[in-house]
């Protein structure tokens, strides 16, 4: 017989699903973004690549100094801030009704799931001469595209929210004399809210790509406008500055979103 | 006769042929009475009390409340179930409160109510606590007061204790039945414990294995105030060998 040791328990930080603290947490990520920095710098400045390909962190800081100074960044940025809020809360709009009304009643999921499932698999991308047909080259065809790419996935995220309500919550609804109606109202809704607004979040996140999409066709600025301008003009330096301005724009939403989903539904707490 | 159940049968089909659940239970509770049904798992004990609740249509036979067939939920029977049913987005009182806004009444008159239920069962001042901030007896407690706070005349309690710890399971048990003394009120109430069936009822109804009927019906001899200096009795311990031994007589007959 050979005597196996018991198996250690798994510790520290490399145990599944083990916490840590906060501000160990805080400093991790800020180092891995710290890595990338200095791994761009080393790798730019060994001329591992063209500066044409990978331009250094530093040209890059200069464009992106320069398009703050001249004030195109602003502009941008509210343009395309202003083309994803319309999108996204008409894409809202739709999608919570119809990801309520598919979750709860069998009868509308049978209607209408297998219609937003076919409808999300066509890229978004195959819309874009379309929706120019359809709406024409102003903002509209820029809602349109954030909204056609935010709607149909918010939809279903949103069905699933509402199927994972307690069904005894449901029935509690019931056994206190509630019509059905208000049952979804007042029980259903508000118990599958903090799920909701997680994916209204994740969906929000898209609509960054979708937004700068759709600026390729016929504007004077917004984010996708001025990296295709860039583009065009071989100005990769701008390109890169624009990309890492999107990532940090998306990266504050994001936690200004679950920040905000943590204030307004306190209650689940622990749930999180 | 308060409830009036007739050859309830109830059967579920599913993708690996028909599971008879409950097949030809009849069994009938007086006005005030307090009693338990208790069953191995999977005997439909639950099944019966949903059908009661209105939750689940009967496939035959009948149910009757007050002498009327049920057909569906109301307020004239108040459901407290196994799993924690509060609503997690609501105070304790709120939770209350929302059980009474169909009732005619001032929101004062509303939120004065909610309170003195939170009392009834000792949680005054948990009034604000949220269903997360309260642990599991305490949110068993306020879903009792909530299905008490709109008056019934009958209350459905499905393993209510089911998820609770055995000290605080005794403790609840205690309370229920100090509730039940000071406000009486029909109650029927599922388990699978057999100590807390015959502690806390004037009746035990045992079932037997799927498909579930009513094998035998057992008073319960002891006094009232129940305290659990009782569980020692030999009155008790003698009610609590019976149903033993009703129950495993079906165990046996089922799969070893």
């Amino acid at each position: 017989m050979v005597a196996t040791a018991p198996a250690r328990h798994a510790q520290g930080l490399f145990r599944i699903g083990a916490g840590i603290p906060r501000a160990l947490s805080f400093a991790i990520s800020v180092g891995a973004f710290a890595l990338l920095l200095v791994l761009w710098v080393v790798a730019t400045e060994l001329k591992l690549t063209s500066s044409f390909a990978l331009p250094r962190p530093i040209d890059v800081w200069e464009r992106f100094v320069d398009v703050a100074e001249g004030g195109e960044l602003w502009d941008d940025a509210k343009v395309s801030v202003y083309r994803i809020l319309v999108g996204f809360l008409i894409a809202a709009a739709v999608a919570i009704p119809v990801g309520v009304l598919t979750g709860a009643f069998r009868i509308w999921h049978a209607v209408l799931t297998p219609l937003v499932e076919f409808l999300r698999y066509p890229p978004v991308v195959a819309f874009i001469p379309l929706s120019i047909f359809w709406v024409g080259i102003d903002d509209g065809q820029k809602f349109l595209i954030v909204f056609l790419g935010t709607v149909f996935q918010l939809a279903l995220l949103v069905a699933d929210d509402v199927r994972r309500v307690p069904m005894d919550h449901v029935e509690v609804g019931r056994t206190l004399g509630m019509r059905e109606s208000a049952i979804l109202g007042r029980i259903v809704v508000p118990s599958a809210m903090p799920a909701i607004w997680d994916s209204l979040r994740i969906t929000l996140g898209w609509a960054w790509t979708w937004v700068t999409l759709a600026e390729i066709v016929n504007v004077t600025s917004g984010f996708g406008y001025r990296i295709n301008r860039a583009q065009t003009a071989l100005d990769n330096r701008l390109v890169f500055a624009y990309i890492v301005i999107l990532g940090i724009l998306g990266l504050v939403t994001d936690q200004g979103m679950r920040l905000l989903g943590r204030v307004l539904f306190r209650w689940a707490e622990a749930r999180r | 006769m308060k409830i009036q159940v007739r050859d309830l049968a109830k059967t579920f089909t599913s993708r690996s042929g028909d599971v008879h659940a409950v097949d030809g239970a009849s069994f009938d509770i007086a006005e005030n009475e307090f009693v338990t049904l208790v069953g191995t798992s999977g005997c439909g004990k639950s099944t019966v009390l949903g059908i009661l609740a209105g939750l689940q249509e009967a496939s035959s036979g009948s149910a009757l409340v007050d002498g009327t067939p049920v057909i569906g939920p109301g307020r004239d029977r108040g459901v407290v179930f196994q799993t924690y049913t509060l609503f997690p987005w609501m105070s304790a009182v709120k939770n209350i409160e929302f059980a009474l806004r169909a009732e005619p009444i001032s929101a004062a008159e509303r939120r004065a109510r909610a309170r003195d239920y939170l009392g009834l069962v000792g949680l005054s001042e948990f009034a604000d606590a949220y269903p997360t901030q309260l642990s599991g007896g305490m949110r068993q407690r306020v879903a009792i007061a909530r299905s008490l706070s709109y008056q019934p005349s009958i209350l459905l309690m499905d393993e209510p204790f089911g998820a609770l710890d055995a000290l605080t399971r005794q403790s609840m048990q205690e309370l229920l039945t100090e509730v039940w003394e000071q406000h009486r009120l029909t109650v029927l109430f599922v388990t699978h414990d057999v100590e807390e069936a015959v502690f806390i009822s004037d009746r035990v109804l045992v079932m037997t294995i799927r498909p579930g009927r009513i094998k035998q019906e057992l008073p319960v001899p002891l006094e009232r105030p129940r305290r659990h200096e009782q569980l020692s009795t030999p009155e008790f311990l003698a009610t609590k060998t019976r149903v033993l031994e009703s129950l495993r007589e079906e165990a046996g007959r089922s799969s070893p």
